[in-house]
């Protein structure tokens, strides 16, 4: 069941995407273009879905196991350092460039793009990376 | 700034974020997980008995979208003008900035902003404005 919830929502979370025209690089640059010819679109996305997403992160706080049963992982970490900033900083690099984050990577990946290909094999080579110098400094 | 009424596109916007907003609520409520998309792919590099297939599933749904969404109606091309030297470079900072940085638009910016983190509050204004200063840089200064 848990699997089968998994494969709704990242279906329905890759269809927002679509729709909202954020799987288009050249439009999230339009929106990360501030002083060229900027297209808000991004900004009214965001609202979108934080205004479902309040609603539904208020009912989750209440629980403490999921519909379904499973225990409930909200994260606990608080802290502000400077691995969340560095890391964050990096990737907005990386997002500026081509305009490509994770998720729209993935969905242009499953639009048949090659050059949606060629980008997620380089972020999971990225998190491999991580991986490799977490392992490392353990 | 000056507004691009020509590619602006509130309606489709809104829509769009409310289905993603719904698929992050479906996510919390019934398995009790943030739908953090970077962080889903990187618990996959780091393979934990149990914890596979649901990570699986939930990156099998995104790039299986544009199939379900093609039978409904034609799918919109994406233009990526990036070359595959950039898209490359790209595509390792993601990876890795995402990486340390805990998340990415999803997971700081869809979910973390809807919880009221002041983490991901932080995460998402540095994202962002590495974003924008990136776009700057890229097609004002260098004209690229």
């Amino acid at each position: 069941m848990l699997v089968l919830a998994s494969l709704l929502a990242g279906l329905v979370f890759g269809l927002g995407l679509i729709v909202s025209g954020m799987a288009n690089p050249a439009k999230v640059l339009g929106f990360l273009d501030l002083s060229g010819a900027w297209d808000p679109s991004l900004a009214f996305v965001m609202a979108g879905a934080i205004a479902v997403g309040m609603v539904a992160f208020m009912l989750a706080r209440r629980r403490t196991v999921s519909i379904l049963g499973a225990e409930m992982r909200l994260p606990s970490v608080r802290q502000i350092d400077r691995r969340l900033i560095a890391g964050s900083l990096l990737f907005g690099i990386g997002w500026g460039i081509a305009g490509f984050c994770p998720g729209p990577g993935l969905v242009a990946l499953g639009m048949g793009e090659v050059k949606a290909l060629v980008f997620v094999a380089a972020m999971l080579a990225g998190m491999g990376i991580f991986e490799f110098f977490e392992r490392l400094g353990r | 700034m000056a507004i691009d009424w020509n590619h602006f596109t509130p309606f489709a916007a809104l829509a769009g974020g409310v289905l993603i907003g719904i698929a992050t609520a479906m996510f919390v409520l019934l398995n009790g997980r943030i739908a953090g998309i970077s962080g889903v792919l990187g618990g996959l590099l780091r393979p934990i008995r149990g914890d596979v297939a649901w990570r699986a599933a939930f990156t099998l749904g995104l790039v299986g979208a544009p199939l379900v969404y093609l039978l409904f109606a034609a799918l919109p091309r994406p233009q990526i003008d990036a070359n595959y030297g950039t898209l490359i470079l790209a595509g390792l900072l993601v990876g890795l900035g995402t990486r340390y940085g805990s998340g990415c638009t999803s997971g700081h910016g869809v979910c973390g902003l809807s919880r009221l983190s002041p983490r991901s509050l932080v995460a998402t204004v540095a994202f962002m404005g590495a974003g924008f200063a990136t776009v700057f840089v890229t097609r004002h200064l260098l004209g690229a």
